[in-house]
C-alpha cells in the first residue's frame, strides 16, 4: 500500500484515541525551537508524537511517513542551506530519512526526537562533504578560501552599513553562495542554534577556528550584502 | 577620534579580529574598537546578520515525489538479501 505521508499528518484515524499534546513535543533543537511542527499536529487528530514515534520504532510504515511529513521541511530546509545546491539537498535529505529508518530503533529519548534527527541529518551531510574531499580533519586549510573568496575588508568605507531589517531572501541567497567551510559554520552557529563547542566537535575543528571562521562568513555576507543593496539601488 | 589615540590602524585591526575572537578576547576593551565608529559599525553589522540569521524558519518544502523516492528506498532496503 502506498503511503501519502502528506495525508498522514491531518488523517490519523488509525492511531489510539486522542490524548494531550506532549509537554515536550518536538522543539528542542537549539535556537528555532518555535518552528518545530506542532505536536498538536498529531495529538489533535487522535495520537501524539510520542506515540507515532514509538509505532515508526515498531516498524510501522504509516508513522514513519509521518514523522518524514512532520520533519521534511526542516531537514530538506538544514541540507539546502548546508549544501547550497537543490538537487544534492533533495539527495541528502533521502539518505538522512533512509539513516532514519535503519536507525529509529536506537533512539532512547536521551535528547528530543528532532534534536536527535537534526543530528543524524547534520552527520549526512558531513559524511557527503567529506567524501566529496572537504577534508574536516585538517579543517584549517580546508576552510581557507582561496583569496579571491576571502571576504573584503571595509576601510574607509563607511558609506554603507546594514542598517534596519536584512532582506530574508538577500540573506538565504548570500548563504547559499558563501563558500563550503564558511557556509558550514555560519548555518550550524548563526541560523541553526549550535554552540561553536558543538560545531568544533562536529567539524572536528578548535573551539577558536570556527569562532574566527564564523567572523570571516559574517564578513562576506555582509560584503555580498552590502552589494546586493547596492544593486537594488541602482534599480 | 585622532589618529594619535589609536594603536592600531583599521586596516590592522580587522586583519586580527579573526584571531582576537579566536582567542576568545573581549573585542569591546580592545583599544581600537573603543576608539574607532568605523570597526564598531562593521562588527555591529556583522551582528545584525547574525540577528538575521536566527529569524530564518525552514521555509523551504522538499520536492513533492521525495516521499516515494525515499520509501521505494526504504522497500529495497528491506527486500534486500543482507537485510536480517
Amino acid at each position: 500500500m502506498e503511503i501519502d505521508p502528506s495525508k498522514c499528518a491531518r488523517d490519523l484515524s488509525w492511531t489510539s484515541p486522542a490524548l494531550p499534546a506532549p509537554a515536550g513535543g518536538l522543539s528542542a533543537v537549539p535556537g528555532h525551537a518555535e518552528s518545530d511542527p506542532p505536536p498538536s499536529i498529531a495529538a489533535a487528530a487522535g495520537a501524539t508524537v510520542d506515540e507515532v514515534l514509538a509505532r515508526a520504532q515498531a516498524g510501522d510504515h504509516q508513522a514513519f511517513a509521518h514523522l518524514y511529513a512532520l520533519h521534511k521541511r526542516r531537514i530538506y530546509s538544514l541540507c539546502l542551506r548546508m549544501v547550497g545546491n537543490v538537487a544534492e539537498a533533495e539527495d541528502l535529505t533521502q539518505e538522512a530519512f533512509l539513516q532514519l529508518f535503519r536507525k529509529i530503533g536506537t533512539f532512547r529519548g536521551d535528547s528530543a526526537f528532532s534534536t536527535w534527527l537534526h543530528r543524524m541529518a547534520i552527520n549526512v551531510v558531513l559524511m557527503r562533504l567529506r567524501k566529496k574531499g572537504l577534508s574536516l580533519i585538517s579543517l584549517d586549510e580546508a576552510m581557507e578560501p582561496a583569496p579571491e573568496e576571502r571576504p573584503g575588508r571595509s576601510f574607509g568605507t563607511p558609506d554603507l552599513t546594514l542598517t534596519g531589517s536584512i532582506d530574508r531572501l538577500a540573506l538565504e541567497r548570500a548563504v547559499a553562495n558563501l563558500p563550503a567551510g564558511y557556509r558550514l559554520i555560519f548555518v550550524l552557529h548563526d541560523i541553526e542554534g549550535y554552540e561553536h563547542n558543538e560545531i568544533a566537535e562536529l567539524l572536528d575543528c578548535s573551539i577558536g577556528n570556527s569562532k574566527s571562521q564564523l567572523h570571516k562568513a559574517r564578513l562576506k555576507l555582509r560584503d555580498a550584502l552590502r552589494k546586493s543593496s547596492r544593486q537594488e539601488e541602482r534599480r | 577620534m585622532s589618529e594619535h589615540s589609536r594603536p592600531m590602524s583599521c586596516l590592522e585591526f580587522q586583519e586580527k579580529l579573526p584571531e582576537l575572537i579566536a582567542s576568545g578576547e573581549s573585542i569591546a576593551h580592545h583599544p581600537h574598537y573603543q576608539n574607532c565608529e568605523l570597526c564598531r559599525a562593521l562588527l555591529a553589522d556583522l551582528e545584525t546578520i547574525a540577528e538575521a540569521a536566527r529569524q530564518l524558519l525552514p521555509v523551504v518544502e522538499p520536492p513533492d515525489d521525495l516521499w516515494s523516492q525515499i520509501e521505494t528506498a526504504i522497500r529495497e532496503e528491506e527486500n534486500s538479501p543482507e537485510k536480517g
